[in-house]
Formats: C-alpha cells, structure tokens, sequence
C-alpha cells in the first residue's frame, strides 16, 4: 500500500484550498485589484461586481437572500458581531440575559463571557450524554430577559447536529432572537433559511475549501435584525462591519461555496461511506467508545476514545496521522476536551480520543491505512498498559482505591 | 512536543515489558500513580538467591516519558542489591533520559515505584523469615 504520511484527516481543523477556488481567486490579487467601494472607475466596479456575486453564491447555498451576507473575517468575527451586536442594541428593551449551550466553539463561549464581564447574565446549558440538546431544558433555559440564544448547527468536535428547527420555535416563542453557529455545517447540511426560525448565523470559508481569513454573517431582514457594530470606520457593508472587503478571499469564498452547493450531495454520500468503513473498522477493537450521537451527525466526523491507554501515548502512536485530540497534552490547555467532558466521559476516556474528519481528498487506500495503523499501535500501547492488564484479569478499575500524585 | 532520542527509543523499543507472578515470594510488586492523572506504573522486581534482582518487568500506561522512565530503570535494576536499587534517585533517570521539566514528575513516579516494589519484597521475605511476628496488612 502507497500512502503519503502524514495522513491528513483534521478536515474540521481546516480544508485545502480546492484548486478550482485558488484558481478564481488569481486574478484579484493582480489584475482586478480594484477597490469594490471606488465608485469612480471600472477597476471599483469590476471589484464589486465580484463581491457581489460572490455574495449571491454564499447566500444560495443556504437559501438566504443576498442582502442578509456580511462579509467578515471568519466565523469568530461573526459570532462576536451576532452576539455582542445583537445584545447591546436589544439589551435594553428585551433584557440582558444570554442562554447558548457548554460545548459551543470557544469563539462563542468566550464571547458571552465577555458580555458577562459587561454586566450581562449568562446560562451555558449541559447537553445530553449523546450530545444533543434536550427541547425541554433549552425551554426551561429561556427567560422573560433572554435578548438571544446561541446553538451551534454541527459540533466541531463530535459532529452532531442539533436541531435548529426546534430550538429556534422556542427563541420565537420567548421573542428571543437566536443565532446559529454554522462554521461547521456548510457544503455537509442543508440549510435553508427561507423556512428556519434563525435569526443569524455565522459562516467560514476555510471548513469548506475555501481561504482562511474570510466568513460571512446572515442577518435577517424578515423582520429585520439590527446589530450595533463592533467595526467602526468607513460604513461598508451597510455599517455592519467596516473594512476595505478583501477581494480575492471574497471570491474564494464565493466560488467554494457555489462548488459546495452543486457538488454536496455526491460528495456526502462518499464521505459517509469513507467514514462508515473507518468506523466498522475501528469498532473492531475492544473498548472504543464513540463520542456523540451517530444519527444526528454530519457524515465526515468520527470521535472515538480508546480505553486502557493514555492520550499523549496515542498522539505519539500516530503519528502518520494528522487527527485532533482530546488530550491536554497537544494543546496548550492542560484540561482534557470540555466538550466530552460536557458529555459526561471521564477524563480517561476524554484524554484518550481521537477525532478523524474526512474531506474531499479523503482516499480509500488511507482509511485503510488508518484502519491498520490504529489496530496495531492500539494493541501495543495496551500490551504496555497495567490497566489493560487488569481489565483482562476482570478487576474493575474504578474500584482501585488509586494514590493520587 | 519534542522528545529526547533516547525517550523515543524507550517508547518505540520498550525494555522488559510483561509482568511476573505477584504471588511468588521472591517477587516485589509496585504499583504507583492513578488513571485520572494520566499515569500508572507497575513495576516489579524478581530477585534471586543471592539476594540480586535478576529480573525485572514493566508495565506503564502513561506518555511516552514515563515507559521511558519505566524501560530504562528495569534496566537498571538487574544485577543490583535492594540496598543499591534504593540509590537510584529520578534525578538519575531525569538526566539520563533528558526529560524536560514539565515531565520531571515521570522520574519521580519511576523511583516511586522502585521504592513500592522494594518495600513489597521486604515485606514478603519478612513474612518468610518472621511469619507470626510480623503481618502488616497491605
């Protein structure tokens, strides 16, 4: 078998440029370098009749209408402009009060800390152990002062989706506006926002093969929702959001989400069967548990802890693979994944998983290899393993009575 | 996280890996550490007539520091004394291995459980030599 190594399977990290997009964009580096809001000449013009066709793909691949797109810098400058634009201009007539969900993106846990230092209240709600939203907590959740809710549309690190339909009925009801962090979910779930009940939702171009550097905001204008700026300067964009527009990642942007709207329903199909073999494959070994729900679940994601060995042993293990871990050891943080531990895993289990994402380049031959590498180095690492041992042996290990150092 | 050559070599190749009988008189058994915390070592110690460790075995859940702390000090252990395998100190094991400070403690946990397999040989041939005066519960 002939692979190149490293295997790149972190494709929720972060997608290549598909070179149909890095194509499009060329010419908006050198050639059509124009500024889109100089009015006065066809270099201006040219600029903007790029970025706002580019503008009209975005919105189409989620049925929005392409005056709700604001271009950003990326999904985190969208969530903090949804979320501390819409609390601060309907904090004072609705009340001040912020309900999202324990494992949302830090782009979104951090910003409604933010708002908390600000003097805003905050309730970060648990999801179930398959991580999925109960309907019945979120209503609980909801206050008479909750201005908004924040629920993100596919999980980054367990890949489940939730449902946004139903989550987004019990904002309406409470006259709460909701945003929706999708940076996740485009070119691998419909979304349709001619029929679902969210307010705005934030996009990347970088999950989906386009550029790094650029995202989008959808703000409803049906009824209309208005956000207090956080950019200020010359007014682009409606006075949303300030900023010379960067062309060339506009069109990138652009180009890889009208690929992504004609070509994701092939695309899934073969993704979901790349991600079934690996996972046929995997759940081969003994004592693997799958983070999240399997149904509810976008088809490139698979989560899976490996009990009976430690989280940076594993790294080390496989390292012919470019996979995210739970473990503290590869991040900066010292603290094992807070979204499986949101899940109630045990910190063992937290430590020692491994997300594979597959994409578009995603072959066969390196699920294969994938397969294989992980059923050998999972069975050496517990051949080293007492706990192995003593699992082997039927003690039961949350029994042992352990010296904590 | 980049690691020593010679850590890497311990995890790639890890020295006397396996486990001896833990009911034989002249084997000494240490387990140290906790699951929770990311490491648990057992180590043990056979010893021989001669009163010399002839063998010992390993087994480590824990990152790629502490199998090597681990491999490296059944090495160590062969052919000494109980009294010399009490001086190996981590220290020794942190040097030999150029572990970097964040990974100190897997030095530490290797001497721990030298130390745990040591203390159960001493009380097992103590039982042998004093059945009836001494029977300190474990």
């Amino acid at each position: 078998m002939t692979v190149k190594t490293p295997i790149y399977l972190d494709y929720s990290a972060t997608t290549p440029v598909d070179p149909r997009v890095a194509e499009k964009m060329i010419p908006y580096l050198t050639e059509h370098f124009g500024n889109p809001a100089s009015r006065s000449h066809s270099y201006g013009w040219t600029a903007e009749k790029a970025v706002e066709e580019a503008r009209e793909q975005v919105a189409a691949l989620v049925k929005a209408d392409a005056k709700e797109i604001v271009w950003t810098s990326g999904a985190t400058e969208s969530n903090n402009l949804a979320i501390k634009g819409a609390a601060h201009f309907y904090g004072e007539s609705k009340g001040h009060h912020i309900l999202t969900i324990a494992t949302e993106h830090k782009a979104v846990i951090d910003t409604v800390r933010e708002l908390e230092r600000q003097g805003f209240s905050a309730s970060y709600l648990e999801p179930e152990a398959d991580g999925l939203i109960d309907f019945e907590k979120f209503k609980a959740a909801l206050r008479p002062d909750t201005v908004l809710a924040s629920v993100m549309l596919v999980n980054n690190e367990i890949g489940v989706i939730q449902d946004i339909t139903a989550l987004g009925n019990l904002c309406r009801a409470n006259g709460t506006l909701f945003h929706v962090d999708a940076a996740q979910a485009t070119g691998k779930v419909d979304i349709d926002l001619e029929s679902l009940p969210v307010d705005l939702m934030s996009f990347s171009a970088h999950k989906t093969y386009g550029p790094k550097g650029i995202g989008a905001l959808y703000v409803r204008r049906k009824p209309r929702v208005r956000l207090e700026a956080q950019m200020h300067g010359g007014g682009h964009e409606r006075g949303f959001r300030s900023g010379t527009l960067p062309v060339h990642q506009i069109v990138g942007m652009g180009e890889a989400f009208r690929i992504a709207r004609e070509e994701m329903t092939l695309e899934n199909a073969r993704i979901r069967r790349l991600r079934d073999k690996l996972l046929t494959g995997l759940t081969t070994i003994e004592e693997v548990y799958v983070n999240g729900d399997l149904k509810a679940r976008v088809p490139h994601n698979l989560n899976i802890s490996f009990n009976f060995v430690e989280g940076e042993s594993l790294i080390m293990a496989v390292k012919d693979l470019a996979v995210s871990s739970g473990s503290a050891c590869t991040s900066s943080s010292l603290e094992p994944s807070y979204v499986l531990r949101a899940l109630g895993r045990s910190d063992e289990l937290a430590h020692s998983s491994i997300r594979f994402s597959i994409g578009r380049f995603t072959t066969e031959e390196e699920i294969d290899y994938t397969i294989e590498l992980l059923k050998a180095k999972i069975g050496k690492l517990r051949e080293l393993s007492p706990l192995w041992e003593m699992y082997q042996d039927g003690i039961d290990i949350n029994a042992v009575k352990w010296a904590a150092h | 996280m980049a690691y020593s050559e010679k850590v890497l070599d311990h995890y790639e190749n890890p020295r006397n890996v396996g486990s001896f009988n833990k009911d034989e008189k002249n084997v000494g058994t240490g387990m140290v550490g906790a699951p929770a915390c990311g490491d648990v070592m057992k180590l043990q110690i056979k010893m021989g007539d001669n009163g010399i460790i002839e063998d010992a075995k390993f087994k480590t859940y824990g990152c790629g520091s502490a199998i090597a702390s681990s491999s490296l000090v059944t090495e160590w252990l062969k052919g000494k004394s109980l009294d010399q395998a009490m001086t190996i100190k981590n220290s020794d094991i942190a040097e030999e291995l150029a572990l970097p400070p964040v990974k100190i403690h897997c030095s530490v946990l290797a001497e721990d459980a030298i130390k745990a397999a040591i203390a159960d040989l001493r009380s097992k041939q103590g039982e042998t030599m004093d059945a009836a005066l001494c029977r300190h519960g474990h």
